[in-house]
């Protein structure tokens, strides 16, 4: 239901653009949601640098974001979750040429609880979190917590766990991370926006699941590095295939992504929960811009390359006074030669 | 409405015989088409929207067909989609809420209409009428913050030291759920139930009332002897206007209802309802099988509504004609 109104405010703003300003040229973008505060700020600034170029975006969903570039009703996307190889190939049926992935800025998402009584800042093994996420540790003085936290004193109380309802980028990478460190949640449960929970409170939005945790003695449940920080809300370390244990910090969320950068991948779409290196924060994931290979119209295609160049330089020093990771510099390099794919 | 044209007073005897082009000319014939129109676009509208829910659920109804209605996993990462814990849920909670909310608000009605002075049954009507005017969203934030905490920390553990031997009342209480979801229902169809029965009630001719006393009735006894039943198919319509409320609300119910597709005997159980998972997941969700599926949960929405009013248009005309029987006996 939020998909029609937000495509027909795409239509409105635009054709409010085109009548005001006959010289500006208004492209229109939607997708993601986590990296909203960021692509304003960053649309707003260059809109600045640019007064005749006016760039509107939506904050959809990831998923809005890949149907409404695919429709074409949109000039770009964004998504939390690269796209899938059939949604690739849908993309390349109906317009016979591709979609290329632009990583942005990088987001982690962290561990958060509310036990009453603990006030220290708690470890969390891959083992713990998969287990209390399948259900399997019950409370919170399980071994598999205990252990991690020899100088905390844990209560025998039962673990409620609190997850996300609504489809999302932060579900994505949550159940990205646990699908890689547990067998088990890979086969039984997997990785998506939305994905069927073993146990658990569905709350709505980031807001939602903070709520009930906040009103839910002993409960635990995972919400954007962004979000917590924004909130003041107390998270926990998780241990990494270092076997480190690491606060998420921007800082460790653009380590991860270094360490990525080795292998990745020409067309970038990579997941870099869980990655190797010693400050590497586990559960940390792009965002990515979605942009046709090729535009029929050569203005806008111009204004695309040129606001990208833009922000993989100048932009990216706006991104830590918003709590997001920027990206580290091999990326940036390898996403500079990839502009000139775009045709 | 072509006849009712014709008998008008000042049309006269000659009416019925006015040609086409005279009635366009005086208005009547534009009037009729207009509002024809107007009508015609509310059937129209409604058949638009059920074709766009067939069309729009194409892949899950070949994929699960009947299955859609006899499976209860929902599991958008194997593409598993099956429609019972929704139905179960949204069925469960409006149930939860017309009990509360029916005996309440016809209470409440009743004192309006027939006890309380008409000054203050005025100013109460104003505030009932403000109550139903609140965005659903604000009774959702209502909930989180005031219903749940107070059914985790008071309302449950008291349901459960005295009917826990009921299944209805067991399980651990986390605050969201079936009960909680039915509670904050029952606060938002209440004011729909007292206004619309209030009005019904005080529609009751005087005679009626008049008649019971002059027969030596209490005025109780002439309120809920004669009045009530007078009124009895207008305090239906009024139950099920807030029953179709009920089925459809979705951001109260998604913020409060725990969003856990399961069906569990407990009210104190964490569940889900149609329309709170569409709004959940139709703007994340990334394979067409999943939107489809959401889209037919939509469907299903609908002929639940569907089948809803056809029964309660049914209760109505069953009795409202023993209400009249009974009234005028």
């Amino acid at each position: 239901m939020k998909r029609i109104p937000a495509s027909i405010a795409v239509l409105v703003l635009g054709a409010a653009a085109v009548l005001l300003a006959d010289n500006t040229l208004s492209i229109n973008g939607a997708g993601a949601t986590f990296p909203f505060p960021m692509y304003s700020k960053w649309f707003d600034e260059y809109h600045k640098k640019n007064p005749n170029l006016a760039i509107n975006y939506q904050s959809i969903g990831s998923g809005g974001g890949i149907k409404q570039v695919t429709e074409g009703t949109v000039d770009f996307g964004a998504t939390d979750g690269p796209m899938s190889d059939e949604q690739l190939k849908a993309y390349q049926d109906k317009h016979g040429s591709g979609i290329l992935h632009f990583p942005t800025v990088l987001g982690a998402v962290v561990p958060t609880y509310n036990i009453p009584g603990v006030n220290a800042s708690l470890n969390f093994t891959p083992e713990a979190l998969a287990g209390i996420f399948l259900g399997k540790i019950t409370k919170w003085n399980d071994p598999a917590i205990a252990g991690a936290n020899k100088d905390v004193n844990l209560p025998a109380n039962d673990i409620v766990v609190v997850h996300r309802a609504d489809g999302s980028g932060t579900t994505y990478c949550w159940t990205d991370y646990l699908s890689k460190v547990s067998d088990e949640w890979k086969n039984k449960v997997g990785k998506g926006t939305s994905v069927s929970w073993p146990v658990g409170l569905g709350g709505k939005g980031s807001e939602g699941v903070t709520g009930t945790v906040k009103n839910t003695p002993n409960s635990i449940t995972y919400v954007e590095l962004i979000y917590a920080e924004a909130n003041k809300i107390p998270y926990g370390s998780v241990k990494n295939a270092d076997g480190v244990f690491v606060r998420a910090s921007l800082a460790g969320v653009t380590a991860a992504a270094a360490a990525a950068a080795k292998e990745m991948p020409d067309d970038f779409r990579v997941s870099i929960t869980n990655v190797k290196g010693k400050g590497a924060y586990p559960i940390s994931t792009f965002t990515w811009l979605l942009i046709p290979a090729k535009f029929s119209d050569n203005a806008k295609r111009d204004a695309i390359k040129g606001f990208v160049a833009w922000m993989l330089a100048d932009g990216q020093n706006f991104a830590e006074a918003l709590s997001y990771a920027r990206l580290p510099n091999e990326v940036v390099a390898k996403e500079k030669k990839a502009l000139a794919n775009i045709q | 409405m072509a006849t009712s044209s014709t008998t008008l007073p000042s049309a006269g005897p000659a009416a019925g015989s006015r040609s086409f082009l005279s009635r366009l000319r005086d208005g009547d014939e534009v009037a009729r088409l207009i509002t024809f129109l107007f009508a015609a676009t509310v059937v129209l509208m409604t058949l638009l929207l059920v074709f766009e829910l067939w069309q729009g659920s194409v892949l899950p109804r070949h994929k699960f067909g009947l299955a859609f209605f006899r499976t209860s996993t929902w599991d958008p990462v194997e593409e598993q989609f099956g429609a019972i814990p929704f139905i179960y849920g949204t069925l469960v909670t409006a149930s939860v809420a017309l009990l509360i909310a029916v005996p309440l608000g016809i209470g409440a009605a009743i004192f309006l209409a027939e006890l309380a002075p008409p000054r203050i049954s005025d100013t109460l009507e104003f505030f009932i009428d403000l109550l139903a005017a609140v965005p659903s969203v604000i009774y959702g934030i209502l909930g989180v913050f005031i219903v749940v905490p107070l059914m985790r920390q008071y309302i449950d553990p008291a349901l459960k030291s005295v009917l826990g031997f009921l299944p209805l009342f067991q399980g651990p209480a986390y605050g969201v759920g079936f009960l909680t979801a039915g509670i904050v229902l029952a606060i938002m169809v209440i004011p729909f139930i007292i206004s619309v029965s209030r009005e019904v009630l005080l529609s009751v001719p005087r005679d009626q009332r008049e008649a019971a006393l002059a027969l030596g009735a209490t005025r109780w006894e002439s309120t809920w002897k004669v009045v009530v039943p007078f009124a009895r198919s207008g305090i239906l319509g009024s139950i099920f206007l807030a029953l179709a409320r009920a089925l459809g609300e979705t951001m109260a119910v998604a913020m409060v209802i725990g969003n856990d597709p399961k069906i569990s005997a407990s009210l104190f159980a964490p569940g889900y309802s149609i329309a709170a998972v569409i709004a959940n997941e139709l703007a994340e969700a990334t394979s067409e099988l999943h939107t489809q599926s959401l889209i037919e949960l939509g469907l299903v929405l609908f002929l639940l509504t569907f089948i809803l009013n056809g029964l309660a248009r049914v209760l109505i005309v069953v009795t409202s004609q023993r209400g009249a029987g009974s009234a005028t006996a």
